[in-house]
């Protein structure tokens, strides 16, 4: 096992983890920082977000309105403190970001433009085309390359934390090309690994959208919050899930069903005009319009196609010459990956799981309650999204909190006592023996050197009990489409339990591997993710029959209406290696914003989209 | 939805472990007219041979990952449709001119010091000749940029890193010291920036055989780059400030 002192390490290396690892930087040059990474930081999910990011900078605008948004759209589960920090801080990041080269869309005059984005009452996403996380992402990664101080580890893979008697103490990794575990020992870690959307089978979601991250931290002894708010996009190509931006609505999109119908209008987002306006059809929250589709669906009033039911996105009246200014990464994959060109049709779209709402809870200084391990992005929970996240509000808070958390890993590092002797090397030689027994090593070489043909059949010899990891993989994603879905029951639910408990003993029991060699080994990696994915799943469908009432992107057929007598509360989950967790609620902090009926549609002025 | 066809996927294996050489293995694969090529390979993964071993992650032609020889051209597997080699066979290799990690894996560190070495961010006036500068205050402002300004840059930046202008280049095979066109076209991106200021610092590289000199205008790079930036002409809009350089009429220009 080869061993790297540093001050910090971060885990991830997305928009949370380079804005936390320049934070480190700027705030103390002298510490070092290992900037550890499963994938070469670029290829991050970060690249993927399309629509932009919150930030207020109109006249018209102020932070009161973003925050009331963000509390409203989250249903009243925000913390209301941590969202009043939040969108302070927004702009200012916009403009730092700007400042280190971001390109965002401008105005003919050249200031910043913003756009209307889905429950925000005013213009105030900032956006680079539909190529906003991708430009976000290569400007921190390339930005990160100015601080001699970042030393990055592309292509580490994260096995496990080590905890000493509650303190962060090290991360074990492996390194991907040699199969080498490499123990980072460290005084303070920020957890940057994003979301969890890949427990589900239709999702937007990149490959490496595990939430392993989160599961480590869960088995170490922090507290899930929130898990069972998932967000589905409600516009995504059938089948792969391909993301088709919220901006489209932004730019003036409109949905419609198989009778040609503006069907938004019936489920609380109408009356159609004066349209467009803001909160209102097209520009309501991604909660009421994913759920719309499902209700339409049951009418039948959705069209039929080979990946399920679709209705359809049209875009063709805002010419082509908006479409290719505004929109044109959506042109393209509407095009690649769906055969449609968006401006002679409309595109076929259903809603797919594209956002963790809850995750590792957080301060308001991004501290866990693991001593020194700070967490930020989608991995984390630090009470900005609610019961619902509003588009847009994610990528700022990348930024916002990477920032924070970044910062504050700082300041524990420079405080720390120094490293704690023998037991991190006892904890992670125990955790590399795990890692280990997963791929059975020295059971025999499974790898074919053959050079003749060999057709439709595996090489490997399938060694060891167990099932292959796609096979597990695929049990997962069906238990959550089928009982943790949009709309959830008692009964769905208690059978998704049953079915991930069981998968949890099934990968307990083993997992067969073709491939036992320690070079590049993915298939050994993915099985390795497989195990907290799996203890994440659970506690999503544990923490959803916790919730009996409807809030939000949570909604149980069983119990409709939201009550906030016994659930204006988190849901906080404990990890337990024999059982399912144990779930409890936690207070919610409200500051000014009193629960009220959450409204969308009605009256209101005809906005001017820019 | 069509049944099912099936196609052959001939993949160019290697295992650093056990391997002397790289061999072909040959993969029967059923596919439908939606799946990509990496489809395809996922499909072996899953079911067939758990060994094999290629990158992906976003599955949109965004993230850069996926990039690999198929038939003999660097494409993107993901935006690559098995249905149009039909009846086939495919053959996918790990992307020329980079070492071979592992099967299609190939070892990205020469483009990733080739990045650091071109300075990839805004080099502020007041910056240019400091190596680790000064942490200012988060401004308050963001910079007046006009369109025709943002212009200037804006195709430059959309670069994913893929890599496949990397395998098409000439040049980055036959000179390993070769900056190469998508950390070369960064290069153009920042340049032309109207924020920087950190052509000082870069045209010692610029100006250099490493730099854009090395380039000798083959254009493969732009052909295969699935973002339509055209790296070749990033190159050589750079060899006209390399030769304002040389000249002295940067100066010249910038004193007027």
């Amino acid at each position: 096992m080869r061993i790297v002192k540093t001050d910090v390490v971060v885990i991830g290396a997305g928009g949370a983890g380079l804005r936390a690892a320049i934070a480190v930087a700027e705030k103390d040059p002298s510490l070092t920082i290992a900037l550890v990474s499963k994938v070469v930081p670029m290829r991050s999910h970060t690249v993927a977000a399309e629509g932009g990011a919150a930030g207020v900078i109109r006249p018209d605008d102020s932070l009161e309105s973003h925050f009331e948004d963000t509390v409203h759209g989250g249903d009243w589960l925000c913390e209301q403190n941590v969202v009043e920090y939040f969108v302070a801080h927004c702009a200012e990041e916009m403009v730092q970001l700007e400042r280190w080269g971001c390109p965002w869309s401008r105005n003919d005059d050249g200031s910043i433009a913003v756009r209307f984005f889905g429950g925000m009452k005013v213009q105030r996403t900032w956006f680079a085309a539909d190529r906003s996380g991708f430009h976000l992402l290569h400007t921190l990664f390339q930005t990160s390359h100015k601080f001699p101080s970042i030393h990055r580890y592309d292509e580490y893979f994260c096995v496990d934390l080590i905890v000493v008697n509650g303190h962060i103490q090290g991360v074990l990794t492996i390194e991907i090309a040699t199969g080498e575990f490499v123990l980072f020992r460290c005084q303070s870690a920020v957890l940057a690994t994003g979301g969890a959307g890949r427990v589900y089978r239709q999702n937007t979601n990149a490959g490496i959208v595990t939430g392993d991250g989160m599961g480590l931290a869960y088995r170490n002894g922090a507290a899930l919050r929130d898990m069972e708010f998932i967000q589905w996009h409600p516009t995504c190509l059938p089948g792969s899930g391909i993301l088709m931006t919220e901006a489209c609505r932004g730019e003036g999109g409109i949905l419609s069903n198989k009778n040609d119908y503006r069907y938004l209008q019936d489920y609380g987002l109408g009356p159609l005009d004066p349209w467009p306006r803001a909160k209102a059809m097209e520009l309501g929250p991604r909660d009421r319009l994913s759920q719309a589709f499902w209700q339409e669906d049951r009418k039948g009033n959705t069209f039929q196609g080979p990946h399920g039911s679709y209705v359809h996105l049209d875009l063709r009246h805002l010419g082509s010459a908006k479409i290719l200014a505004r929109l044109p990464m959506i042109a393209e994959a509407a095009r690649t990956f769906a055969g449609v060109d968006p401006n002679i049709a409309a595109i076929p779209v259903r809603p797919a799981v594209h956002y963790t709402m809850g995750g590792v809870a957080a301060s308001i200084t991004c501290a866990t309650s693991i001593s020194g391990l700070f967490a930020a992005g989608e991995c984390s929970s630090v009470g900005i999204h609610g019961a619902n996240r509003l588009g847009s509000n994610s990528l700022s808070e990348t930024v916002v909190f990477g920032k924070v958390a970044g910062t504050q890993a700082a300041l524990y590092a420079r405080q720390a006592d120094a490293y704690l002797g023998p037991l991190v090397q006892e904890l992670a030689e125990a955790a590399q023996a795990g890692a280990l027994s997963i791929l059975g090593s020295g059971k025999g070489k499974s790898y074919s050197r053959s050079t003749g043909k060999s057709i439709g059949k595996s090489t490997g010899k399938f060694i060891g009990p167990g099932d292959r990891v796609a096979t597990l993989r695929n049990a997962m994603n069906d238990a959550m489409e089928a009982g943790v879905g949009l709309y959830r029951s008692a009964e769905g639910l208690a059978l998704a339990c049953n079915e991930l408990s069981d998968l949890r003993e099934r990968y307990r029991h083993g997992v067969a591997l073709d491939d036992h060699s320690r070079a590049f080994n993915t298939e050994w990696l993915s099985a390795l993710e497989l195990g907290p994915m799996i203890d994440v799943a659970q506690d999503i469908a544990c923490s959803a029959s916790w919730r009996m009432e409807s809030r939000g992107a949570h909604q149980r057929l069983d119990a409709p209406q939201r009550e906030d007598s016994n659930f204006l509360q988190h849901s906080l989950a404990h990890f337990r290696p024999d059982a399912p967790p144990v779930i409890k609620g936690a207070p919610v902090t409200i500051t000014r914003s009193q629960p009220a009926s959450r409204e969308y549609g009605g009256a209101g002025k005809r906005a001017e989209l820019t | 939805m069509t049944q099912p066809r099936m196609i052959q996927i001939e993949c160019l294996r290697y295992h650093p472990e056990t391997d002397s050489e790289p061999h072909w293995q040959t993969f029967d694969v059923p596919f439908t007219d939606d799946m990509s090529v990496l489809q395809g390979l996922q499909h072996i993964k899953d079911t067939l041979d758990g060994s094999i071993t290629f990158r992906w992650s976003c599955r949109m032609a965004i993230c850069g990952s996926c990039g690999m020889m198929i038939n003999g051209v660097p494409h993107l597997s993901c935006e690559t449709f098995l249905r149009d080699f039909y009846p086939g066979p495919v053959r996918v290799e790990a992307l020329e001119n980079m070492p071979i990690q592992r099967d299609l894996a190939v070892d990205q560190s020469r483009f990733l010091k080739a990045l650091q070495s071109i300075t990839p961010y805004i080099v502020a006036t007041q910056e240019s000749t400091s190596p680790t500068p000064a942490v200012p205050a988060a401004p308050a402002l963001a910079t007046n940029q006009s369109p025709a300004r943002m212009a200037a840059y804006y195709q430059y930046s959309q670069c994913i890193n893929c890599l496949l202008c990397y395998a098409a280049c000439p040049q980055v095979g036959l000179n390993e010291n070769f900056a190469g066109p998508a950390a070369l076209t960064l290069m153009h991106r920042y340049n032309n920036d109207p924020r920087d200021a950190g052509w000082a610092v870069r045209s010692e590289l610029a100006n250099s055989n490493d730099g854009v000199w090395g380039c000798t205008l083959v254009g493969y790079c732009s052909e295969v780059c699935p973002k339509g930036i055209d790296p070749a002409h990033a190159v050589n809009q750079n060899k006209i400030h390399s030769a304002f350089d040389y000249t002295g009429l940067k100066t010249l220009l910038e004193k007027k």
